[in-house]
């Protein structure tokens, strides 16, 4: 459908090959300058959202990253493989560590009916917290079907077919669009961004204007920044 | 060694101050992360007026910064490149087969990696010296991947790059910069490594003149059957300005399809095996007119240009590669347990790793301040910190890649593991691009050179009665006298160090102030047969390289506690240590220099030398030997 927006969903977690360490006082792990990167499950995402954009079953493809202001790299890394544009939910970074599967499905949510997403694809879970509940809880408050652990999506008319890998082996179902799907590890190989895609993306933007202070739960308002990202903030209310 | 010397005298007075050709500027944004082509006669830059007792602040300090855009760009950049060399890089398998996958250098194409110097226009990402030296730190971790990419863009194509026509950049640039073509930096004969301008390929003009004929062989060429680009250097026959025929060298871009080019088979190498070495020749080949590189008969300035541009991106290279080595090794010695304790705990161990992260410090430093250098407007001439750093950055390569291996001990040795072939990949450093002893004499020799004339220049005025002139000297004469403290400008009222590094400020200071009088002393005593006296150069050579890496330290400490940057007290740390040792190590060179024999040992090393090589062995006799 030439029509359909896909949103989909990058988390900034720690990257895989460090090895995590305990904070001094117990109260979580070091990841004050700890290498981050995106998560492996969001990068399938993100790739199988680029492929269908290629294919021309896709018309635009939105990365949406929450959290403190450093997520602004996982979406130049998100608008490097491929995505059009980029939307920041910023989170203040005393309150960061609060931010879960719940408040990320209320803002995916918000974020799909705003940008009138027909598909939201993200990881199955994140490789820091292994919760494997945003993709769920989106679905569910959006009243939209859901595939999860996709290891192959189809796309035809407004039809999805998915091919899940659940404990018994695999199972094929096929979802009406509007639909959200999350990533399995075999779902596709991500592409790397090479270095002249990169420099393509980091197109400069002028213009902003001025934001007011919006609840977590209300639609947010807009902050644009010189990069196809816009900027929301977010507090806890 | 004269008539080197003679032949790197030339190169340096008239390489170093004249442009090559007027290129056109590109875009001039400030602080723009994209390559700007040179135009213009360049200015000398730091080190040269170190050799004066001077120390230039404003060349050095503040350290050189990037724009918070090219930083996030940077780290970009960075993502993917690390990706793809921790996770599609598999370095024993590339080192015991002595080749590089073509899957693997495919990604590298497609990467955008073979084209990180040339500009956006051709195609190319048109990184900045800084950029270069970044992404150097990455491909690093695989020595034949970082040679084959260097001798493709750093020398291969550089030369196009420097000195090129527009037709030829359009023509050759776009295919290079994707990798589709690839480029090697032809100038080694088995007759001429050091001595350059001594090659014997030569390029005859045809009889209609729109043909060079080139015929010769080139041995050790990087890339050389990989390529199909050839930065070639040939004799060729001038007439000179006062009508007599010389024969002086030219560059050429010669295309493997112009016939008559053959390789040799790979060369069987210690390190950097999968990297691919052989001799080129060329036998009667065609090389139209328009592919000469420059005016014919610039070819050794434009060589010197190429190389001297290319050098400096060593000391990241080195940096990233000891960074890995120190986590890995680092991990080691905390999990080994010897006598119930770990190896962490031992003070000789500790020791090394301090080592290690001293010098790795001070290579980035010396790296991104020379690259920053580099990067500044009015493309200051660097070649000579360059040298600099690449000299450090070779040894100490080679020292802490050992040390590293000693930490590990037997299992350092064993294939197994990637300590050996890093050690076996870090020895090319200090012969290629310049082996360290020819770069120690071009970075005491253009030193001595700009201080011999300043120095002239100030005798001759002493000698026209210019009082100012006068009065200085005396001044500093009656100051060396009564032994006060010198102060340069680095701390103090108007200082720029942090005054948590201010002894060392003082101690670096101190260095230069004496070093300064020691160089008017030598010229004095030897005048212009100075360049025979190779062992008082290399201690020359010694100290400034010393200097210039205490001032890199410094001023990038100073930046460091300035901003607030994690760890910048462990900086300070750092920065101490080195420049206390350097210190001491400079006051040895320069009490050794100002002797004379016996307490300075170079006249009878050379005795000593001349009679082992008289005799063309070991001439002492065995000591079980008898006489009755």
């Amino acid at each position: 459908m030439a029509e359909l927006r896909a949103l989909v969903g990058v988390k900034r977690v720690i990257d895989y090959a460090v090895k995590i360490r305990v904070k001094p006082d117990k109260t979580g792990v070091v990841t004050d300058g700890v290498k981050h990167s995106m998560n492996p499950f969001c990068e399938i995402a993100v790739e199988e959202a680029v492929r269908l954009k290629e294919k021309k079953l896709v018309k635009e493809v939105i990365a949406v990253s929450c959290g403190p202001k450093q997520c602004q790299e996982t979406l130049r890394t998100a608008l490097a493989m491929g995505a059009d544009r980029g939307i920041h939910v910023e989170v203040p970074e005393s309150e960061a560590e609060r931010l879960g599967p719940l408040q990320v499905s209320r803002v995916l949510t918000a974020l799909a009916q705003k940008e009138k997403a027909g598909l939201v694809l993200l990881g199955k879970q994140a490789i820091d917290d292994d919760c494997n509940q945003t993709g769920q809880m989106t679905a569910a408050m959006l009243d939209w079907p859901q595939g999860t652990f996709a290891s192959k999506l189809t796309l035809e008319g407004d039809k999805v077919t998915v091919e899940r890998e659940i404990d018994g082996g695999l199972e094929t179902i096929r979802l009406k669009l509007p639909a959200v799907v999350t990533a399995d590890l075999r779902l596709n190989e991500p592409r790397y961004a090479t270095l002249p895609n990169i420099m393509r993306r980091t197109t400069r933007q002028p213009g902003r204007w001025e934001a007011t202070n919006p609840s977590l739960h209300r639609p947010p308002s807009v902050v644009l920044q010189p990069l196809p990202v816009q900027v929301y903030h977010c507090t806890y209310s | 060694m004269s008539c080197g010397g003679v032949l790197l005298l030339r190169a340096v007075g008239v390489g170093s101050h004249r442009a090559l050709g007027a290129l056109p500027q590109q875009r001039l944004a400030a602080g723009s992360l994209r390559r700007l082509l040179r135009t213009g006669p360049r200015r000398s830059a730091y080190v040269k007026d170190l050799f004066l007792g001077k120390i230039q602040k404003k060349d050095v300090f503040p350290y050189p910064e990037v724009t918070l855009d090219e930083l996030n760009d940077m780290k970009q950049f960075v993502i993917p490149v690390e990706k793809f060399f921790n996770e599609e890089v598999d370095s024993q398998k590339i080192d015991r087969d002595g080749v590089i996958p073509q899957e693997t250098l495919d990604r590298l194409k497609q990467l955008g990696l073979f084209g990180m110097l040339i500009p956006e226009e051709y195609g190319g990402l048109g990184l900045s010296h800084i950029m270069y030296a970044r992404l150097g730190e990455i491909c690093s971790q695989d020595g034949a991947i970082a040679v084959t990419l260097a001798a493709h863009q750093a020398i291969g194509l550089k030369g196009i790059l420097l000195a090129g026509t527009e037709e030829q950049k359009a023509k050759y640039l776009p295919k290079l910069a994707t990798g589709e073509y690839i480029a090697a930096f032809c100038l080694t004969e088995a007759t001429s490594g050091s001595d350059a301008a001594s090659i014997q390929t030569r390029a005859t003009l045809s009889e209609d003149k729109k043909y060079y004929i080139l015929n010769g062989s080139k041995i050790w060429i990087t890339n050389g059957s990989l390529a199909s680009i050839f930065t070639v250097f040939a004799k060729t026959e001038i007439i000179d300005s006062n009508g007599f025929k010389k024969d002086r060298i030219t560059a050429f871009i010669v295309e493997r399809n112009f016939g008559g080019v053959t390789n040799g088979k790979p060369e069987n190498k210690l390190g950097i095996r999968g990297s691919d070495t052989c001799e080129v020749h060329f036998e009667n080949t065609k090389v139209p007119v328009e592919n000469v590189i420059g005016e014919v008969g610039d070819g050794f300035k434009i060589a010197m240009n190429v190389l001297n541009s290319g050098r400096f991106s060593m000391g990241s290279l080195v940096a990233g590669m000891i960074k890995k080595l120190i986590g890995k090794t680092a991990e080691y010695a905390c999990t080994r347990k010897q006598f119930n304790r770990p190896l962490s705990e031992f003070g000789l161990i500790q020791e090394k790793f301090a080592l290690l992260a001293r010098k790795t410090y001070v290579m980035e430093s010396m790296a991104y301040l020379t690259a920053g250098m580099m990067d500044s407007p009015g493309f200051p001439d660097c070649s000579v910190e360059a040298a600099m750093v690449k000299v450090f950055s070779s040894e100490a390569a080679w020292l802490c890649v050992s040390e590293a291996l000693q930490i590990v001990g037997g299992l350092g040795y064993m294939k197994d593991y990637p300590y050996e072939r890093y050690l076996r990949d870090s020895r090319i450093l200090l012969i290629f691009e310049g082996t360290n002893e020819i770069l120690r004499m071009y970075i005491a020799m253009t030193g001595l050179q700009y201080a011999g004339q300043v120095l002239k220049k100030k005798i001759r005025d002493l000698q026209k009665g210019n009082l100012s002139v006068a009065m200085e000297h005396v001044s500093a004469i009656l100051r060396d006298s009564l032994n006060r403290k010198v102060s340069l400008g680095l701390t103090g009222r108007d200082g720029v160090v942090h005054p948590s590094v201010e002894e060392s400020a003082n101690r670096l200071e101190e260095n230069v102030y004496y070093f300064g009088r020691v160089v008017e002393v030598l010229l004095r005593r030897f005048g212009k047969t100075i360049v025979e006296e190779q062992l008082a150069m290399k201690r020359m050579a010694d100290i400034v390289i010393n200097l210039y890496a205490m001032t890199a330290v410094l001023s990038r400490a100073s930046r460091s506690v300035h901003l607030g940057l994690r760890n910048h007290d462990h900086e300070v740390l750092l920065t101490n240590i080195f420049c206390t040792e350097a210190y001491f190590k400079n006051l040895y060179n320069l009490s050794q220099l100002e002797k004379y024999p016996p307490e300075n040992l170079d006249e009878y090393i050379k005795k000593a030398a001349r009679l082992v090589l008289g005799n063309k062995s070991y001439t002492c006799t065995h000591p079980l030997e008898r006489i009755f």
